[in-house]
């Protein structure tokens, strides 16, 4: 991995950091219902998925820290009952940011020897879960995105998938290695078919792919497919499944089928050009991006067209 | 004015405010549609690279120059319905019927079922608004309605992704769409007025008629039912393959030009060509 591929990496991250440092005092929360029991909560960062139950609440990302009071009270207006789990989908802050706040408002079934030897410590917090990768980016000393290790994952895991029953309802969680990051995990709520997907599909931009932090299109694009290949769609691909995607609007399989679509043909265009010899500059000139830039793209902000466009040209050249 | 002409103006002018809208259309029935506009889009399909009269952008041409139509034979596209500012263009009926409150016999909502794609629309009356932008898209849209006079005006968001024209040319989901429905006896003329900020840098207006049928349908009229298969057997997954042509090598786009004789500039579409002042300048080319 070149040094220029990496400072472009942490370029965007440090963008994305610097988000925290705004001004959330006049964000609010907007609470979407996706089924009766899951809701899509929309304010400053992530989209947080608040799965609620006789067992408790289960949240799929957490925003930004200065958020986690919002979030609280939103998720507060779905249920009384505890926060047992906070779900990452991977390690960004606008992920990540309020589960230290969320889960001490939260509490563990904890009993017999282990309520004995730690007491209210473990049983006073929600449990964090998300894939070992996570908990690695997040720990490490010197990290690009730290966290207080109040945040830290408290429950990881290291192949490709970890099950659990929660409100009756099979939750599921599937590791998509090196796509976004190198720690992106679905969430899929297989009664209440239910899709959170993190940051491997977005409505709203270009999808980021931090190669600091192990990203990488071809991991993008298989996320992409994993999603289709688990969503079933109702009559004339509408309804069904339905999926809540990192940022942006819940969708149903298509718009997963025509974003994936988009990061193949652009991927397979850059590749093309590589194969035919073509420089970098030559390749941004080219504008492969076009025909959904005026979607997608941005001349400004923490994931530029450009970027994107060098990110994946640098994915697709570099040595393995 | 004496004093009972005043009494008996204002009588009249209380029952005039007060009485309720009687003089709206009656769209209830079914319809089916004619082709004499546009009928060798509308019936056979357009031709590959011919967006003549379209206000497109330059990023929408890109788009479907490069789209190829064996995309239709990947699964998830197969039974891609037209969205409802193209689902009218084609071979179709449509049932309208308006749903009432019962306590009041107020209109709620004026309903459409569609044949193609089994497409049902609710057009609401009950000046209910649009949701937020973070709910789901679908193939028809939210829609919302009112009457102007005789003619019922509808404004529909949350629209899918779709086609402007089935040749590749996308609209995008951010588009807005404001209809007209106009009766006529038994004529019933719908106008569209497309707005898509994405892929077209002016609105798009078409229009469409059709005929009142006295008669029911048969029951299979009604149905559209469609079955994704595997229809590539050979073909490598989607992660390898998504059909479309490397821009500027798209070999089909000079075929349309070549069998009408028409020069390429106006096949490429844009606001121009929509206009009568674009074929005078064409006459004076030649």
């Amino acid at each position: 991995m070149t040094r220029a591929y990496l400072a472009l990496g942490l370029v965007a991250l440090a963008g994305l950091a610097a988000a925290q440092q705004q001004n959330f005092d006049s964000v609010q929360i907007e609470t979407v219902q996706v089924r009766p029991n899951i809701h899509m909560l929309v304010g400053a960062g992530s989209n947080v998925t608040v799965h609620t139950g006789e067992d408790g609440v289960l949240v799929v990302d957490t925003q930004f820290a200065p958020m986690s009071d919002k979030i609280l009270a939103a998720v507060r207006a779905l249920s009384d009952k505890p926060i047992r789990f906070v779900v990452n989908t991977h390690m960004h802050p606008d992920h990540i940011g309020g589960n230290e706040r969320i889960a001490s408002a939260g509490g563990t079934r904890a009993g017999g020897n282990v309520f004995g030897d730690i007491g209210n410590a473990a049983r006073n917090r929600a449990e964090i879960v998300a894939h070992e990768n996570v908990l690695k980016r997040l720990s490490f000393p010197g990290t690009a995105t730290p966290a207080p290790q109040g945040a830290w994952p408290t429950v990881t895991f290291f192949g490709d998938q970890r099950d659990m029953l929660f409100n009756g309802e099979a939750v599921q969680m599937f590791h998509q290695p090196a796509a976004h990051t190198d720690g992106d995990i679905l969430v899929f709520f297989r009664r209440s078919d239910v899709l959170s997907t993190g940051d491997v599909f977005v409505t709203t931009t270009y999808p980021y792919i931090d190669v600091a932090g192990g990203g990488h299109v071809n991991g993008i694009i298989a996320a992409l497919n994993r999603i289709i290949g688990i969503a079933v769609p109702s009559n004339v691909e509408e309804g069904g499944t339905l999926i809540i995607p990192g940022h942006g609007r819940v969708t149903d399989e298509w718009e997963v089928v025509e974003y994936r679509d988009m990061v193949t043909i652009i991927r397979d265009r850059i590749q093309t050009m590589i194969t035919r010899g073509m420089t970098i500059e030559q390749v941004k000139a080219a504008r492969p991006t076009i025909d959904y830039d005026a979607r997608f793209g941005a001349d400004s902000g923490f994931w530029t067209t450009t970027m994107f466009v060098e990110t994946v040209y640098r994915n697709l050249t570099a040595k393995s | 004015m004496r004093r009972p002409s005043i009494v008996a103006s204002l009588v009249a002018g209380v029952l005039c405010v007060s009485a309720p809208a009687y003089a709206q259309a009656d769209l209830s029935g079914i319809w089916q549609p004619r082709f004499h506009e546009d009928q060798p889009e509308r019936l056979p399909g357009p031709e590959l690279g011919d967006y003549l009269g379209l206000p497109i952008t330059e990023g929408a041409r890109k788009w479907a120059e490069s789209w190829d139509p064996s995309r239709l034979t990947v699964p998830e596209h197969q039974c891609q319905v037209h969205i409802s500012p193209y689902i009218y263009r084609g071979p179709m009926n449509v049932r309208i019927w308006e749903e009432k409150d019962p306590r009041t016999q107020e209109i709620v909502a004026i309903k459409q079922y569609i044949s193609t794609y089994e497409q049902t629309r609710t057009i609401w009356m009950d000046g209910r608004p649009h949701p937020s932008p973070n709910t789901p898209h679908t193939w028809m849209g939210f829609s919302t309605g009112r009457w102007e006079g005789d003619m019922l005006t509808v404004t529909t968001t949350h629209i899918k992704q779709g086609w402007v024209r089935r040749n590749g040319l996308p609209q995008s989901d951010r588009t807005t769409m404001t209809e007209r429905f106009i009766r006529t006896g038994n004529v019933m003329t719908h106008v569209t007025v497309v707005r898509d900020p994405v892929y077209l840098t002016e609105p798009l207006v078409k229009s469409q008629n059709f005929v009142l049928s006295l008669r029911e349908l048969p029951q299979q009229n009604w149905l559209w039912v469609c079955l994704p298969v595997v229809e590539v057997a050979d073909r490598p997954s989607e992660a390898q393959d998504v059909p479309a042509y490397f821009p500027g090598e798209n070999p089909f786009l000079a075929e349309t030009r070549k069998r009408r004789g028409l020069p390429e500039e106006a096949l490429r579409g844009g606001a121009e060509t929509m206009y009568p002042e674009f074929q005078q300048k064409l006459r004076g080319r030649r």
